[in-house]
């Protein structure tokens, strides 16, 4: 019991530590808006990446940068009705 | 071995990437006086700004193999320069002091705080440091910020405490910035929203209701931790933060950017808000919102500040403050905060503002940009906006603020710096049969795109020239006297005569300079304190400063063949073989040595030194025979009083045209080491080194300049020797500026017949015959070996294809979210009619007129070999933007070619939508200067890729591939091929029936073509989601590629694979094969795998030097050129891979990146070896080098291995 208690608190630490850390009973919701927003933060980061894009889309860096954290406060739409 | 890939490949940049990311300004050598440190890709360049110099000075660059990713400078209390920290990828704190002395950064602190790579929470993206230099704040994109403590020990060193945490979950992170809070807790200003309640809410009403907050951390430093001391509700759409001066200077706080507004943000401080004045114009739409993009704060001297703060248009505002009490305290509470318009320059990612009045701008696209500040701005009529009329609150209504833009009052255009930023397509090939090819580039995005034609030659300033009564062999210059510090003189040596003109007020011919007139010269000395020598066929001439006139003559029926003089020494070989040698005698008369040599063969030339400082004569005479030897002989008196006795001897491949012994700069202890320069009839240019004593010679480098015999000229360029060799073309040997290893670049200029320095006091520089012409000259930028002509282009550039014939480029360019020209000038004639008629003012400085949702778009030919500049212009309209371009010889069309052009109507880039896409045909007229449309195809999808493949025209649809023909009407669709790949096509390759389709997201399929069946069949494709942007066929099985994430790789088919799919017959066995995992049933294997950094954007393969081998040359976004070089011996690359092995853990990465994990940031490196890293070596000191030689297999010298790295850039490369 005390084992299985020990991994538990090591699991919760690990996603407290590292966002994503998945558990069981991750939700698809959770999984690919976890997905959406480690790729808009890649595309910010890397600068080729985002100069690429803000090319593509014809507008200055600085305006896709802000774009793309805006998208990823809800990058795939509103989270699903709980149900019970 | 079993390891070794069965192909290496040497990465080599040749132009580093010129995409400023980053750029700050700080006092970072400690002289009293800024410098500007950049960020390109991987690159830090420090760079000063000089009113002496008229611009730019690199002082230093590095490749700290990692991505950097932010900047920021401090300077601890009381130092006396700035520091450095580089956010970058390796999840480390690095901090840096540049020693100016050493030329290098010195790594101080490396403290590791996250993981490597670039992640949501690792943070590294967000870098603010207090401007007391006390502490500095690392913030994550989401979650993560750490506040390092940076304190001094009592050595005065620079420590750095452990991080202290100020996370917050769910939290993300728009912008940072340390506020100026002078010496009380040092305070960051976040930008947060925090999205932890619209993640569970699914009315979707949290998310509307979120808050952005301006959150104030403090960090405690009696305490040692971090708080959150306040945090307030901004405007929702603010992306930017900026510091306002506080302590004495000012009241301190932030100005918060967001849509259309400049808010003042402080604790117990009411808000300021203006609105960012919106432009006037025919084509401007008035309801358009901006954001603030770039800035600068600048404080003035005697107090007082302001900040220059660009809007997405390129327009500068300077925003002010208004302080209550100005008069006695300079921090009192704020009255109102100004706006007014400043300039317009590019839109840039950083703006830089220098104490020295300078603005540097690190445009985002283009070329870079000084200006210099003329005024401030202040007393011009431009209207200001305060923030008495605006209401603070973000949420109520205003009336927004107009200006009209104007050309540049207050800033001066002072220099550019060349940038291929961004690079969207690139061709290799020679148009102007030259002995290399030229780079033919487009770069650039909207009016600021341009064609560029690069060399790799050096830039020539052409200043005289006039033409001569007959050619020329060969010209001299002189001084009269050793202590002169111009020429008085130029000789030309004509057919049967010579010509001697006197350098004063005019050039002109004089009689009277005691020169022997008729007969032509060898050679033409200054000689002694203030005697002159000429040296012809038949003797030897010596006129002293009273003109008295001395003649030696040769032996009878013998002649001069080859001089060699120096101040104090001559050296003649004479048409039997014998050499004589003259030396200065204490009256300055000449003194024949009784030692004479005899060779066996013809001297075909002869090489002398020049004398040695503090010495009387220069030791060593160069005798250059044709049996392909060079002799080295002594001029001194050994010990039986003998002079001219060989003292080794050199075999050549062919006979020596030219010898020269002279000092050039280079990375020895000395700083300089004396060499032999030969040049021989083959056309090959060998440098090697002379012992000073013994007059051996040894370490080899040589290179094929041109098929013509080479001819050598000392010359002298920003004040170090240099070598220059003119053959079919002139080339200049020069020590590199950066790393001081010889580098051979032709200059951009005709070919000369002879040259030789010349200084006068209005120019310094070269002078040289070129056929009946006399040309002065002088090279001042040795800093770059690319030369770029430029022609300015209409659109960003989307794709250019070559006319099969005719040396023109079709360039398709196209603007999103911009007005087509059509629809501007009909604004501008509603406009004209009502408002009567302004100067339109040009697209270059203030872009085009933006419209969500339009396209501007054209097919330009461009001419760059003989006009250099845009032939025709054809606009596209119907909101129609090219995708693709090609020419396609149709064979039902009895070979006629046709340009084929691929648009796409009504695009939007994200989330990727169109109405349709249509193929456009044009057939060319006037020898392809003009186009003429014929007709055009509706499909179901903008074309992104197509091709000429067997006399007809192939073309990626989508997922699908298809075949058309040229019909009267329109194209007729021949075959096609449903979902040849699983995304997009993006680029076509072909050789024979083989058809390479490169995914947008699922790498290279292999398709082949049956004839007989008219059927196109995908055979093999790949294991890996390669988001391909460009692929180029190395061979039948193999092709090279780039991806959209920075990795250039190659992929081959296997050769079992390949050999059924070409199986004569329908090919009934590759279709009835079972696909294997939702692909073709077979796979391609990767040979080469590389992470570059920058996005490939076009690759190929092609040979770069004049009688060179093939290497795959590749573009990227960023304006980088580079190179792979294939291995052609095993022995070589296990050198190279222990030396890269060495290098990686004896010169560390400066950011803290493992070498290793950066060239393998994706995929393991496979078959490369970093060349840009091996380049290192060259700038390790010596007993680093010696160590690293001893630790490499086989025999290695640091000399053999410099050889090596030197012969992998010179030969195949630049």
């Amino acid at each position: 019991m005390a084992d299985k208690l020990r991994a538990q608190q090591q699991l919760e630490a690990l996603q407290a530590r590292y966002i994503g850390t998945g558990h069981a009973d991750t939700t698809k919701f959770e999984w690919t808006s976890n997905i959406a927003r480690d790729t808009f933060a890649s595309y910010i980061g890397h600068p080729p990446v985002l100069e690429y894009i803000a090319l593509g889309l014809g507008e200055p860096r600085e305006k896709v940068r802000a774009q793309m954290i805006e998208k990823m406060i809800q990058p795939v739409g509103k989270p699903p009705e709980v149900q019970d | 071995m079993t390891t070794m890939s069965s192909l290496y490949m040497y990465s080599l940049t040749v132009q580093p990437p010129s995409a400023t990311t980053h750029a700050i300004v700080a006092d970072f050598a400690g002289w009293g006086r800024q410098q500007i440190l950049t960020a390109n890709g991987s690159i830090l360049s420090l760079l000063e700004v000089s009113r002496m110099q008229k611009g730019f000075n690199t002082i230093h660059t590095h490749d700290v193999f990692g991505i950097i990713r932010g900047l920021a400078t401090f300077r601890l209390a009381g130092a006396n320069k700035d520091y450095i920290i580089i956010a970058s990828d390796s999840g480390r704190i690095a901090t840096l002091e540049y020693m100016p002395d050493e030329k290098r950064f010195k790594p101080i602190h490396l403290e590791t705080f996250g993981k490597s790579g670039i992640r949501r929470v690792v943070p590294g993206q967000y870098i603010a440091a207090d401007p007391k230099g006390r502490a500095v704040m690392f913030a994550s994109i989401e979650k993560n910020k750490l506040v390092y403590i940076l304190n001094r020990n009592v050595e005065g060193e620079l420590t750095i405490s452990s991080p202290l945490e100020a996370h917050k979950p769910q939290t993300l992170v728009y912008s940072v910035c340390a506020l100026d809070v002078a010496y009380e807790n040092p305070i960051f200003a976040v930008l947060e929203v925090d999205y932890s309640d619209s993640e569970q809410d699914p009315t979707g009403r949290a998310y509307a209701e979120i808050e952005k907050q301006l959150v104030y951390y403090e960090l405690d430093l009696g305490l040692n931790h971090v708080v959150r001391k306040w945090a307030d509700t901004v405007d929702r759409t603010a992306t930017m933060l900026f510091r306002v001066p506080g302590g004495n200077w000012g009241p301190s706080g932030v100005l918060v950017c967001g849509e259309e507004n400049i808010t003042y943000r402080h604790i117990n401080q009411e808000a300021f808000r203006v609105p960012i004045p919106r432009r006037l114009g025919a084509t401007e739409d008035p309801q358009r919102k901006r954001y603030i993009t770039a800035g600068t704060m600048y404080t003035l001297k005697g107090g007082g500040f302001f900040w220059l703060l660009q809007s997405e248009d390129g327009d500068l505002f300077k925003v002010t403050l208004d302080l209550k009490d100005s008069r006695t305290k300079t921090n009192g509470a704020v009255r109102r905060l100004k706006i007014k318009y400043f300039d317009t320059v590019p839109v840039a990612s950083s703006v830089c503002l220098l104490r020295s009045g300078f603005l540097y701008l690190a445009c985002e696209v283009g070329d870079r940009h000084l200006y210099e500040l003329e005024r401030l701005g202040d007393d011009d009529d431009e209207l200001v906006f305060d923030s008495d009329s605006f209401p603070a609150d973000p949420t109520e209504d205003y009336t927004p603020a107009y200006f009209q833009p104007r050309p540049l009052v207050n800033l001066v255009l002072v220099e550019t710096i060349d940038s291929m930023n961004p690079l969207i397509g690139c061709k290799v090939t020679n148009l102007t049969q030259e002995d290399a090819p030229q780079i033919y580039t487009i770069s650039g995005a909207g009016a600021r795109s341009t064609f560029r034609t690069s060399r790799n030659s050096l830039e020539v300033l052409d200043l005289v020239e006039s033409e001569l009564p007959q050619p020329a062999s060969a010209v001299w210059t002189t001084k009269k006297t050793v202590d002169d510090e111009y020429d008085s003189y130029i000789v030309l040596s004509l057919s049967a005569m010579t010509l001697v003109l006197s350098i004063g007020e005019d050039v002109e011919e004089i009689t009277d300079s005691g020169f022997l007139k008729e007969t032509t010269t060898l050679a033409v000395q200054q000689f002694g304190e203030d005697s002159l020598l000429q040296i012809h066929p038949k003797g030897i001439r010596h006129i002293d400063a009273n003109g008295k006139i001395t003649d030696w003559p040769t032996p009878q029926h013998r002649t001069i063949v080859a001089a060699a003089t120096n101040n104090r020494q001559v050296a003649i070989a004479l048409s039997s073989g014998e050499i004589n040698y003259f030396e200065c005698d204490s009256d300055g008369s000449l003194a024949k040595s009784d030692d004479e040599a005899i060779m066996t063969g013809t001297v075909t030339c002869l090489g002398l030194g020049e004398v040695p400082e503090g010495r009387v004569r220069s030791d060593y005479l160069a005798v250059g025979c044709d049996d392909c030897t060079v002799r080295i002989m002594s001029l001194f008196a050994d010990g039986a009083g003998d002079r001219l006795k060989q003292q080794s001897i050199q075999a050549l491949t062919s006979p020596p045209s030219a010898l020269n012994i002279m000092a050039m700069k280079d990375r020895s202890s000395h700083g300089s080491t004396l060499y032999l320069h030969v040049g021989l009839y083959s056309g090959i240019y060998i440098r090697t080194i002379m012992d000073e004593v013994t007059g051996e010679l040894s370490e080899t480098r040589r290179r094929f300049l041109g098929p013509k015999p080479v001819k050598l000229v000392r010359v002298s360029v920003k004040g170090d020797s240099a070598i220059l060799a003119l053959t079919s073309r002139p080339w200049l040997g020069y020590a590199d500026p950066q790393n001081r290893s010889l580098t051979l670049t032709p200059l951009s200029y005709l070919p000369l017949e002879s040259a030789w320095s010349f200084t006068s006091k209005e120019f310094t520089g070269m002078i040289g015959i070129h056929a009946q012409d006399l040309r002065i000259f002088a090279i001042d930028k040795l800093s770059t070996n690319l030369h770029q002509e430029s022609i300015s282009l209409a659109y960003t550039p989307r794709g250019f294809v070559r006319h099969p014939e005719h040396p023109l480029f079709y360039v398709i360019e196209a603007d999103n979210n911009v007005l087509a020209a059509p629809t501007r000038e009909k604004l501008i004639q509603d406009y004209a009619a009502t408002n009567g008629s302004a100067p339109p003012l040009p697209p270059e400085d203030f872009g085009y007129p933006r419209a969500k949702g339009h396209w501007a778009s054209c097919i330009q030919i461009v001419d760059p070999v003989t006009g250099k500049e845009v032939v025709a212009t054809i606009e596209l309209d119907q909101n129609e933007a090219a995708v693709s371009v090609v020419a396609v010889p149709f064979e039902s069309q009895g070979g006629e070619t046709f340009l084929a052009v691929g648009t796409g109507k009504d695009m939007v880039s994200s989330p990727l939508s169109f109405t349709c896409g249509y193929v456009h045909i044009y057939r060319f007229l006037d020898n392809g200067r003009s186009l003429d449309f014929i007709h055009k195809t509706k499909i179901e999808a903008p074309p992104l890729a197509m091709l000429s493949f067997k006399g007809r025209l192939l073309v990626g649809i989508g997922a699908d591939l298809r075949i058309y023909d040229l019909g009267i009407k329109q194209l007729l669709r021949k075959t096609q091929v449903v979902g040849v790949v699983p995304t997009r096509v993006m680029d076509l390759q072909t050789q024979g029936s083989r058809i390479i389709c490169a995914d947008q997201r699922e790498s290279l399929t292999y398709v082949v073509h049956k004839e007989q069946e008219n059927r196109l069949i995908p055979f093999v494709d790949d294991t890996v989601a390669r988001y391909t942007t460009c692929a180029a066929m190395i061979d039948y099985e193999t092709t090279v590629g780039g991806d959209k994430f920075g990795n250039v790789w190659m992929l081959r088919c296997p050769p079992k694979v390949s050999e059924v799919a070409d199986e004569p017959g329908g090919g009934l066995h590759l279709l009835h094969e079972k696909g294997y995992l939702g692909g073709t049933s077979n796979r391609l294997d990767l040979v080469m795998h590389f992470y570059t950094q920058d996005i490939p954007m076009a690759i190929q393969k092609i040979a770069l030097t004049p009688g060179g081998e093939k290497v795959v040359f590749w573009a990227g976004l960023q304006g980088t050129l580079g190179v792979f070089v294939p291995f052609e011996d095993r022995k070589d690359v296990r050198m190279f891979q222990q030396l890269e092995l060495a290098l990686r853990t004896d010169d560390k990465p400066l950011a803290g990146r493992d070498h290793l994990a950066y060239r393998g940031y994706y995929i393991p490196v496979k078959g490369a070896i970093d060349g840009d890293l091996c380049e290192r070596f060259l700038l390790l000191p010596n007993d680093v080098k010696q160590r690293i030689a001893a630790s490499i297999d086989g025999n290695w010298t640091p000399s053999s291995i410099e050889g090596k790295i030197w012969n992998m850039r010179g030969l195949y490369a630049f």
